[in-house]
């Protein structure tokens, strides 16, 4: 069996400032694949996951989303793709249930109080989710901005070392919501040096150069 | 989903009470330092009301607008805002609509009582308040345009004003032509029409200014 391409990139390159970070780049991802980029720092791996999301434009080449061009997908793209970068997005104003219905609701997806509240306890916060992010600790913080990988319901995930700062149960936790997205045919792309060793899925690796 | 927006700006504004009130005093400050300065020479300060309380609505606006996007741009929720399904515009339009009603609405509310300082009747004060509550959406929908060009740069504050200010001089002209106009006892209406006028072309075109202008500030 052999799963449809979601996405494809063809000959892409990056250019910051003078230099260019990568050039040629070719990828095609069926679903329930799971990418590792790996490089050393200042290889361009950010700028990968943030031309992914179109947060960056890229100096060439074309990615393609389910066949088409993700420039000519408009607004729709974003409803398949959840982005978390080195700032996880958290309001330090907000509480981690806070946070978490408004990042919901402004992609379109309104959760009650006790869903949140349900998501959170699986992301080790039970009787933390009413304090104020900024209360909280830094790998707490991003306990709350990854919770939102369980109630986005998006296809690709580009997370970019989202293991920082982590512990080992959360990254164990980390492990199998990716497990799981893969298993129901997403397509995770991370941005990280430490290995996952995941169970299952299909596991491909992607090494920058400088 | 621009309930959204405006729902959690307005929050955010409020768990951050201090910054409201800093932009008030100052205007309000600002306006009464004229009067203090100039004593009680009533026909002097009447004509030149309309003037200084316009400018230092201006000047007011200008402390709150670093603020608009800064703060989501520091903790990446701004980057999650450029995520979302919709069009970037509105999504910039909940935000402006929040700044207004946040910074703009309060200096709008007391400018009738600090014009009290300034000798003014009831009617000029009546025009001054309508004047800037027509005229402030414009205040806040260019500065987003000069707060999302600004965004992450060092310095950033000065820039804004220098950019922006120039940008203000029509709601500042015709803003304080109304006012001026019914001291006079003439028709403010011709002003508040142009400056009406004026509010919507700015709601037209900055909020797509503004999209573009964070897009490319947030690369």
């Amino acid at each position: 069996m052999v799963a449809p391409t979601l996405l494809e990139v063809s000959k892409l390159g990056c250019v910051r400032g003078d230099r260019r970070l990568f050039s040629g780049l070719d990828l095609a991802l069926p679903a329930g694949t799971f990418l590792q980029v790996t490089g050393p720092n200042g290889s361009g791996k950010t700028s990968l996951l943030r031309i992914l999301c179109r947060l960056l434009a890229p100096a060439e080449g074309e990615i393609k989303w389910q066949g088409e061009d993700i420039r000519s997908l408009g607004e729709e793209y974003f409803t398949s793709v959840t982005y978390l970068g080195h700032r996880h997005g958290v309001k330090d104003e907000f509480s981690g249930i806070e946070n978490l219905r408004i990042s919901n609701a402004l992609n379109g997806i309104e959760i009650s109080n006790e869903r949140a509240r349900g998501v959170l306890e699986r992301m080790g916060l039970a009787g933390r989710d009413s304090l104020p992010a900024r209360l909280l600790s830094e790998g707490q913080r991003r306990r709350v901005a990854l919770a939102r990988l369980l109630t986005c319901g998006t296809k690709l995930w580009l997370l970019d070392e989202v293991m920082t700062s982590l512990d080992k149960g959360a990254i164990a936790l980390i492990r199998s919501l990716i497990e799981e997205h893969l298993a129901g045919g997403g397509i995770a792309i991370v941005a990280t040096h430490q290995d996952l060793e995941l169970k299952t899925g299909s596991i491909e690796r992607l090494e920058l150069a400088t | 989903m621009l309930r959204w927006i405006v729902w959690r700006d307005l929050t955010l504004a409020w768990r951050r009470r201090a910054d409201i009130l800093s932009t008030v005093f100052f205007f309000i400050i600002v306006v009464s330092l004229f009067p203090l300065g100039i004593g009680p020479e009533t026909q002097l300060l009447r004509s030149i009301a309309p003037g200084i309380i316009w400018v230092a609505a201006l000047l007011a606006s200008m402390l709150s607008l670093n603020r608009l996007f800064a703060n989501d741009h520091q903790d990446g929720t701004l980057e999650q805002l450029l995520l979302t399904p919709q069009p970037l515009f509105l999504v910039v339009l909940g935000k402006v609509l929040a700044h207004w009603i946040v910074s703009e609405v309060p200096l709008v509310l007391v400018a009738p009582l600090v014009g009290l300082q300034f000798d003014l009747e009831t009617e000029t004060l009546r025009i001054l308040l309508i004047s800037l509550l027509v005229g402030t959406p414009v205040l806040s929908l260019i500065g987003s345009v000069g707060a999302a060009l600004t965004l992450g740069l060092r310095g950033g504050g000065v820039l804004i004003s220098l950019l922006v200010l120039p940008l203000y001089i029509p709601a500042l002209i015709f803003g304080s032509g109304a006012v001026e106009a019914s001291i006079m006892g003439t028709a403010p209406a011709p002003h508040l029409s142009l400056l009406g006028a004026f509010a919507i072309v700015s709601l037209i075109f900055s909020p797509w200014a503004t999209a573009a202008a964070l897009r490319i500030s947030v690369e």
